[in-house]
C-alpha cells in the first residue's frame, strides 16, 4: 500500500536556522496522525511543507506516491485547517466553504450544493449567509473544517485547530474530529503541542523537538517505551533518574545505588531511568517485598496531596524528589510528611533511555 | 472615526460608578474635549468655512462691467456658463486626465505597496521613508525639475535618443502633465494601499492557495477585495487633487492644455469674472464631496 504521505530526508532551513532537520516519516492512508512537540520544534513547518506553503530545502516529499516537493499548494490533493482558521472575512459561510470548488471551476450552483452538504455535516445549517465575524470560535472552526473537507482532500492537515477553543469545547471537538475522521476514512495530520490531545485522538504520534523527529509510535509505545529522555519527559508525567549503565542488567544511580534494570545500552552510557508515578509502590521503611529489593529505594515523604481519585506523595530520595501516585487509602493508613519510607517497582515498570 | 469610538473610557472593575457620577463625568469630559479642539475649530471656521461660504455666495452674484462683483441681484447666470463648449471641453479633459493619473498611480502603487508590506520591518520603514522623501522638497521646485527633465534636449529625451527611440518632445503635452501628476500624487496612493494591505492576514492568502486558487485568483478573490478600502481611499486622494491641479498643468502643460484649475484661476485673476470662477469651484467641490461620500458609504475607514 502506498503511504498517504512519505517524507524522506526532509530538511528545511530559514537562513541559518534549521527548522526541520533531516526527518523521515510515513503517514498511512486513513490514519489519524499527530505531530507533537513544543513550539518551535518544526512540526508546523513540516505540516506546511506537506501543504506546499513551504518548500523543503532538501529531501523528498511524496503524496500517494507522487513527488510534490516544489508543487504549489493549489496543485496538491491536500487541504489545511489553519490555526485561527484563516476564514475569508469578506465572504459568507457558504462562499467560504464553496471557495475551493469554485477555484477549481465547479459551477456556482454545484459548488453551493456541495457546500450545503458540508455545512450540514458540520451542523451549521441556517448560518450560510453569516460572515465569519458573526460566528463563535467553535462555529468558525467548523467552517474551517467544512471549507477544507468540501474538496475531498486525500489528506487533511490541521494546524493546532483546537488551540483557540476553551476546554469544554475543545474536548467536544476532539471527539467530533475523531469520529469525522473515521467516517470519512481520510488521513488527518494533526499538529499540536498538547500531549493529552495527541494521546486521545491519534492512531500514531510523531514527537519532534528542535527540528528533529524523536520518535513515532502509538500512544502506548510512546508512553511505555520512549526512545529517549525528551519523549519520556514530554509524554505524560514521569520521574527521571540520572544513571550510568553498569551492565545489561544493572544501572548505577547518581548517588551510587545499584538498581536492577535490564537495558540494551553499553556499559558506561549515561542514561535516565523513567519511573511513572503510578508505577511506583510506597510503604514504610523496610516493607519492601523480598522480590523487589533490587528495584527499591529509601526516602522520606516531604508532602502528600489528596486528589480524590489518587494520593500523590513527594518523596525525597537523597538527591532527588520523586512523585508517587497511589490509590486512595483510609486516612489512618496514609503516610505523612517526615515518614521514613521505601519505594519499589516492578522490574518491567522502569524504562531506561539514553540521556541526551 | 473609529479611534474616537475606541477611546471611550471603560469603567474600571470594582469602582462602582453611579449614574449621576457617570453623567457628570461624561459632561466634564465633553467640555474638556471641546476646549482642546477649540483652536482647531476657530482656525477652520475662520480660514476654511468662511472663505468657502464667500465662494458659494459669489457664485450667485453678478459680474459688473468693470470686472468687479455686485453683491446684489442674485442669479444663476454663472452656472449657465458651465454649459459652454469650451468649459465642457476643459471639464472633460480634466476628468479624463485625473482618471488616467489615478489608474496609473494605482497600477504602480499596488505592487509596490504589496511588496513593501511583505518585507521585514526594517526594510519597510526604509521604503516608507523613500516614499516620503520627495515631500522634503517644495512641490513647485519638483515640478520645475520635471520641466527640466522633459524639456527639449533634457535628460529624458537624451535617454530615449540613446536607446534608439529617438528624440522625444513631451514638455507641454498632456502626457507630460500626467507624468507630473503621477509623480506628485503617487505617495497618496501608496500610503493608504500599504496601510490596507499590511493589515491583511497573510494566512488568508495561504488559505486561498491551499484551496486551489492560483496566484491571480488569490489576488482577485482575496487580496483585492480585502484591500478595497485602500484602493478607494488612494484613488480619492489622487483623483481629487489631480482634478483641481494647478501647478503641474501650468508648468508642464503649457498653454495648450488648459485644465480646470488653471481655468478657474484665469476667471478670478485675468478674466475678472469672479462669479463664474466661483461657480466652477463650487461644482468642483460638489463633485469631490460626492466622491468622498461614496467612499465612506462603501465602508472605508482608512482615510
Amino acid at each position: 500500500m502506498t503511504a498517504a504521505v512519505e517524507i524522506a530526508g526532509i530538511t528545511k532551513r530559514f537562513g541559518e536556522v534549521v527548522a526541520v532537520d533531516n526527518i523521515d516519516l510515513q503517514i498511512d492512508d486513513g490514519e489519524f496522525f499527530a505531530m507533537l512537540g513544543p513550539s518551535g520544534c518544526g512540526k508546523t513547518t513540516t505540516l506546511r511543507m506537506i501543504a506546499g506553503l513551504e518548500f523543503p530545502t532538501e529531501g523528498s516529499l511524496k503524496i500517494f506516491g507522487n513527488e510534490v516537493g516544489t508543487l504549489p499548494p493549489n496543485k496538491r490533493p491536500v487541504n489545511t485547517v489553519f490555526q485561527n482558521y484563516a476564514l475569508f472575512p469578506h465572504m459568507s459561510v457558504r462562499d467560504n466553504v464553496s471557495f475551493g470548488l469554485r477555484m477549481q471551476g465547479t459551477t456556482k450552483s454545484e459548488a453551493n450544493r456541495r457546500a450545503g452538504e458540508l455545512i450540514e455535516l458540520v451542523q451549521l445549517t441556517g448560518l450560510e449567509s453569516r460572515k465569519p465575524g458573526q460566528l463563535s470560535g467553535g462555529q468558525q472552526q467548523r467552517v474551517a473544517l467544512a471549507r477544507a473537507l468540501v474538496n475531498k482532500p486525500k489528506v487533511l492537515l490541521l494546524d493546532e485547530p483546537l488551540g483557540a477553543l476553551d476546554l469544554k469545547l475543545r474536548q467536544e471537538m476532539q471527539n467530533e474530529l475523531k469520529s469525522l475522521q473515521r467516517e470519512l476514512g481520510v488521513s488527518f495530520v494533526f499538529v499540536t503541542h498538547d500531549q493529552e490531545e495527541a494521546l486521545t485522538m491519534s492512531d500514531r504520534i510523531a514527537v519532534m523537538d528542535k527540528g528533529k523527529l524523536l520518535q513515532v509510535g502509538t500512544a502506548e509505545e510512546l508512553y511505555e517505551r520512549p526512545l529517549n529522555r525528551f519523549v519520556a519527559d514530554f509524554i505524560g508525567q514521569t520521574n527521571l533518574l540520572d544513571a550510568t549503565v553498569a551492565d545489561d542488567d544493572m544501572i548505577v544511580l547518581g548517588n551510587g545505588t545499584k538498581i536492577k534494570a535490564p537495558n540494551p545500552h553499553s556499559p558506561g552510557t549515561k542514561v535516565a531511568m523513567s519511573l511513572r508515578p503510578e508505577a511506583i509502590e510506597i510503604g514504610r521503611r523496610g516493607d519492601v517485598p523480598a522480590d523487589h529489593v533490587a528495584t527499591s529505594l529509601n526516602g522520606v515523604v516531604s508532602a502528600m496531596n489528596y486528589l480524590g481519585h489518587s494520593l500523590v506523595y513527594q518523596v525525597k530520595i537523597d538527591w532527588i524528589d520523586l512523585e508517587v501516585r497511589t490509590d486512595p487509602v483510609a486516612s489512618e493508613d496514609r503516610l505523612g510528611p517526615g515518614d521514613d519510607v521505601s519505594i519499589w517497582w516492578d522490574r518491567t515498570a522502569d524504562w531506561v533511555v539514553p540521556d541526551e | 472615526m473609529s479611534i474616537i469610538e475606541q477611546t471611550v473610557d471603560e469603567p474600571i472593575d470594582g469602582l462602582v460608578a453611579t449614574p449621576e457620577f457617570e453623567a457628570a463625568n461624561e459632561a466634564q469630559q465633553r467640555r474638556r474635549g471641546f476646549l482642546m479642539a477649540l483652536p482647531a475649530f476657530a482656525y477652520l471656521i475662520l480660514f476654511f468655512a468662511v472663505p468657502l461660504v464667500i465662494v458659494i455666495v459669489y457664485s450667485f452674484a453678478t459680474r459688473n462691467r468693470f470686472g468687479g462683483t455686485d453683491l446684489n441681484g442674485w442669479n444663476l447666470e454663472s452656472y449657465r456658463g458651465l454649459g459652454d463648449d469650451l468649459v465642457r471641453q476643459i471639464l472633460v479633459r480634466s476628468v479624463v486626465l485625473a482618471a488616467i493619473t489615478t489608474v496609473i498611480c494605482l497600477l504602480i502603487a499596488y505592487p509596490f505597496a504589496y511588496y513593501m508590506s511583505t518585507r521585514r520591518p526594517a526594510v519597510r520603514n526604509l521604503m516608507l521613508v523613500g516614499v516620503m522623501i520627495p515631500f522634503w522638497t517644495n512641490f513647485l521646485v519638483r515640478n520645475y525639475a520635471w520641466y527640466v527633465i522633459l524639456g527639449t534636449d533634457g535628460p529624458f529625451s537624451q535617454v530615449t535618443e540613446f536607446v534608439g527611440i529617438g528624440e522625444t518632445r513631451l514638455l507641454f503635452t498632456q502626457t507630460a502633465v500626467v507624468m507630473g501628476l503621477v509623480y506628485g500624487f503617487l505617495p497618496f496612493m501608496i500610503l493608504p494601499l500599504y496601510a490596507a494591505i499590511e493589515r491583511i492576514d497573510g494566512r488568508l492568502l495561504e488559505a486561498s492557495r491551499d484551496l486551489y486558487a492560483n496566484g491571480f485568483q488569490s489576488f482577485r478573490h482575496v487580496l483585492l477585495p480585502l484591500s478595497m478600502p485602500g484602493v478607494i481611499a488612494g484613488s480619492i486622494l489622487v483623483f481629487i487633487p489631480s482634478l483641481g491641479a494647478y501647478v503641474t498643468p501650468e508648468i508642464l502643460g503649457g498653454a495648450k492644455t488648459t485644465l480646470l484649475g488653471s481655468y478657474i484661476v484665469t476667471q478670478f485673476l485675468s478674466a475678472r469674472n469672479m462669479p463664474f470662477g466661483a461657480s466652477l469651484s463650487t461644482v468642483l467641490m460638489i463633485v469631490m464631496l460626492t466622491a468622498t461620500l461614496v467612499y465612506f458609504r462603501k465602508g472605508g475607514r482608512t482615510l
